[in-house]
């Protein structure tokens, strides 16, 4: 959790380590958009669980590396005050091949989004309001279940 | 027993505090503790009302409604999350 930016190239080149092993990088990287719901988002709030937070994360990167074959996983996600084109989050997951650094990017974002307590207050003309979680982002973390 | 309940979000803001202590019977459960802030009225019985998504935690774990609270828990209750 931080509030700065961050930038991708120095974050993913520090955590490759120079391990030779890894032959694969999966990236995932989430924007702050200028449009919610049909309305113009002039900015948002994001709120978390202090504590509870890194727990959480920390549990979803240990059931990826426990579920797939990849050398580590690493999870950036910004807190405070974001403008739309703003970088909220990076999923970066190394292994030594791609089929499983892929799947589990795409895990670690799906359960993240419904499970890790954050919360999105966004700013629109007609004033501050919270974002509703998705029934889509639960069917997306529910189809790992099934894996 | 005394725990600790924090509220984030929009809990937050309709509880009106971020957290405060309270003194609970031994052997509680979250769906007891949830019931117990519904019958105090006003502003608790409104954030729990009928109909209102609200997700807990136990020291910082998700929990369901059987899931046992005991002495210096930390609880914590919230709307879905949207983080991402």
């Amino acid at each position: 959790m931080q509030r700065e930016d961050f930038d991708i190239g120095a974050e993913i080149a520090a955590f490759r380590r120079a391990d030779p092993g890894i032959g694969a990088i999966a990236s995932f990287i989430g924007l702050v958009r200028d449009v919610n719901d049909g309305d113009t988002v002039a900015g948002m709030t994001l709120e978390h669980y202090p504590g509870m937070t890194e727990k959480a994360l920390a549990g979803i990167v240990a059931e990826a590396k426990a579920r797939w074959d990849i050398v580590d996983a690493l999870v950036i996600h910004r807190v405070g005050e974001l403008k739309p084109l703003d970088q909220i989050v990076l999923v970066v997951v190394t292994g030594a091949h791609r089929r499983d650094a892929f799947a589990a990017c795409e895990f670690i974002m799906d359960y993240l989004k419904t499970q890790a307590p954050f919360w999105k207050k966004e700013q629109t003309a007609q004033g501050a309001r919270w974002v509703e979680a998705r029934a889509s982002d639960d069917q997306a973390a529910e189809r790992w279940n099934k894996v | 027993m005394n725990i600790r309940i924090l509220y984030f979000a929009r809990l937050r803001e309709e509880m009106g505090i971020a957290q405060e202590m309270l003194d609970l019977p031994e052997n509680c459960d979250v769906k007891s503790l949830r019931a117990r802030l519904v019958a105090r009225g006003g502003t608790s019985a409104a954030a729990f009302g009928q109909g209102k998504a609200v997700r807990v935690s136990v020291n910082q774990d998700l929990a369901r409604d059987d899931t046992p609270v005991t002495a210096g828990d930390e609880v914590a209750f919230f709307p879905p999350v949207t983080g991402g």
